[in-house]
């Protein structure tokens, strides 16, 4: 689900608190009853459900399914027992994301040097894709790499049985096309907030193309890297969609792991520890993120999707 | 190789590099709407134009109720998540420092956490919750039929949840443009605070307001995994649409994809132009 307005969200990190309050009183305690709703929806329907799972992770597997109330800490004792999906979701996770950063930097770099005045449309032709459906996203795919899409047609030219669809390349490709706008973005902002000076002093001092680039482009941009990984390894890890159209459920993602905890073996309890080892390991992630984006941030003035 | 002609090879290497991603990311949604046109059924039967799957697709019941649906839900999630959202972020700086704190980390909680993890803690909130309360409903009123449990309200919940927090960034970021001497100004010609709020404020803000409200529904309208696991029996256009995926590839699919598509893709441009209204405005700088 993650950062639709992205780099605003990169900005907001770092922003500084927005001013003080209102002098007036009686306008304060207008806005204070105005935030009120809000408070109470996020109480009720973030805050709540997010205590119950704690609850139920510490909890007990009813014998027909579902939740027993217990104190116990057997649930993440059992974590390690399920090691290897979740072994397995964190190795292809973590090439899904190093592919991205291969496809992803070159792309960046394009729109952030060679953009000109046309890079509010590039962006955008990055950024529109991100929002229209993901599941219709992947479907594309689903249908290209099925049967009677690109295998029939490599067929007629004489490649005969080559199998796509239902593979780890599936897979792979899904997360890079699904998740690539994640990844270009943050590193896009950050190029973008490379002073071209120092590029220039660069070549003054005889430095070549590639020593410039390697030399000072690449250390520079590497915040807006590391924020790109953190913001495509999260969401791929909790992937559902594709691992089940994709991947033909061969790959066992962590969110397959839960959504078959919760519908099929009904294992609430053990489900609920998953899903709280997962935020846990999240939380860790995005202390990282906010560390790197208030370093990009530092370097200049954002660039804003909408 | 001297010095401008390698230049120019990088230059012509990076931008063919990029046309070529454009490709990567436009070509497959392309393929899928230019099938949803196609007499024959697969990609290697290209056999003429046709509207018959567009027929086909909205012309089944399932379809037709998934989407209207969706509808409901997004509109629903839609109007409450930019209520809240909007009162929540003009509402932020003047809350305790405790709350503020409280409200923001909810806030980015709920836009950083993957959705199938919303999901999923909303479905056992809810069937605890509704458990627990449909309990004293039998109780007190022995010989009604009512009862909760998962369904529209709950989808909602989740959806307005996540969509809030996307208003709420929206309509900060232009709070944070305007001039703050206009709204003092307000004041100092005795306008009350809410007379200021609604007639100065809020409509300085509509831009980002309608933004979002359009964001918004497009996230609901678009979403499937939240929806999986709160909707209980309730059928939404993307839970109808992965079900048929999985029984496999069809052009009926193609066409409701491509219609979707059509759908959000006017809702984004719109939501994009709308928000770019912001220079030549009084008061915002």
């Amino acid at each position: 689900m993650t950062t639709p307005v992205l780099t605003d969200a990169i900005e907001e990190g770092a922003r500084p608190e927005p001013a003080g309050p209102p002098p007036d009183r009686r306008l304060r305690r207008l806005l204070a009853i105005l935030a009120s709703p809000g408070l109470v929806w996020y109480a009720l329907f973030l805050a709540a459900p997010m205590a119950v799972l704690v609850v139920f992770s510490l909890g007990r597997r009813a014998p027909n399914g579902g939740y027993e109330a217990a104190l116990t800490l057997d649930q993440f004792a059992g974590l390690g027992t399920r090691l290897t999906p979740f072994l397995n979701t964190v190795r292809l996770g973590l090439i899904g994301t190093l592919l991205c950063v291969i496809v992803a930097y070159p792309m960046a770099y394009f729109m952030a040097t060679r953009g000109g005045r046309n890079k509010t449309l590039l962006l955008a032709l990055v950024v529109i894709p991100f929002w229209t459906s993901f599941l219709i996203r992947t479907y594309a795919w689903v249908f290209l790499l099925g049967n009677r899409g690109l295998p029939e047609i490599l067929d007629r030219i004489g490649i005969g049985n080559v199998r796509l669809l239902n593979t780890t390349f599936a897979v792979l490709l899904g997360i890079v096309y699904n998740y690539l706008p994640l990844m270009v973005l943050p590193i896009y902002v950050s190029l973008e907030r490379v002073d071209v000076s120092l590029r220039h002093a660069s070549k003054d001092l005889g430095a070549g193309p590639w020593a410039t680039f390697r030399q000072v482009t690449l250390p520079l941009s590497a915040p807006g890297v590391v924020a790109g990984a953190l913001l495509v390894f999260v969401p791929v890890l909790g992937e559902y969609l594709i691992p089940v159209l994709l991947g033909g459920g061969q790959t066992y993602f962590l969110g397959n792991a839960l959504a078959d905890l919760f519908f099929q073996s009904r294992n609430w309890p053990f489900g609920a520890a998953v899903a709280v080892a997962f935020i846990a390991v999240i939380m860790v992630l995005i202390v990282l993120y906010t560390r790197m984006t208030k370093r990009i941030v530092a370097q200049g003035r954002g660039t804003r999707l909408l | 190789m001297t010095d401008l002609s390698r230049t120019r090879w990088i230059d012509r290497g990076l931008r063919t590099y990029g046309m070529a991603v454009y490709a990567f990311l436009f070509l497959p949604i392309l393929v899928v709407v230019v099938f949803s046109f196609n007499a024959g059924r697969h990609v290697a039967e290209l056999t003429g134009f046709s509207f018959q799957w567009y027929v086909t697709a909205w012309t089944d019941p399932f379809v037709v109720r998934a989407f209207r649906t969706s509808i409901s839900i997004a509109l629903t999630a839609g109007l409450i998540s930019t209520v809240l959202g909007t009162a929540a972020a003009i509402a932020m700086p003047s809350l305790p420092r405790w709350l503020r704190r409280a409200f923001n980390t909810m806030m980015n909680f709920a836009i950083v956490v993957p959705g199938i993890v919303l999901g999923l803690s909303l479905l056992i909130f809810v069937v605890s919750a509704t458990g627990w309360l449909n309990d004293w409903i039998g109780y007190l009123f022995p010989r009604s039929d009512f009862r909760l449990g998962l369904g529209f309200y709950s989808v909602v919940a989740g959806h307005s949840v996540f969509g809030s927090a996307i208003v709420a960034i929206l309509v900060r970021t232009r709070l944070a443009s305007l001039d703050p001497q206009v709204i003092e100004a307000s004041a100092d010609l005795y306008a009350p605070p809410v007379r200021t709020l609604f007639t100065v404020t809020i409509p300085l803000l509509a831009p980002a307001i309608l933004a979002g409200f359009l964001l918004a529904f497009t996230f609901s309208f678009d979403d499937f995994i939240i929806a999986f696991f709160t909707r209980g029996q309730e059928q939404t256009l993307p839970i109808y649409l992965f079900a048929s995926i999985r029984r496999g590839v069809s052009p009926v699919i193609n066409a409701t994809a491509s219609t979707l598509l059509a759908f959000s893709v006017t809702m984004l441009v719109v939501a994009s132009l709308v928000n770019r209204r912001r220079a030549n405005r009084p008061g915002v700088q």
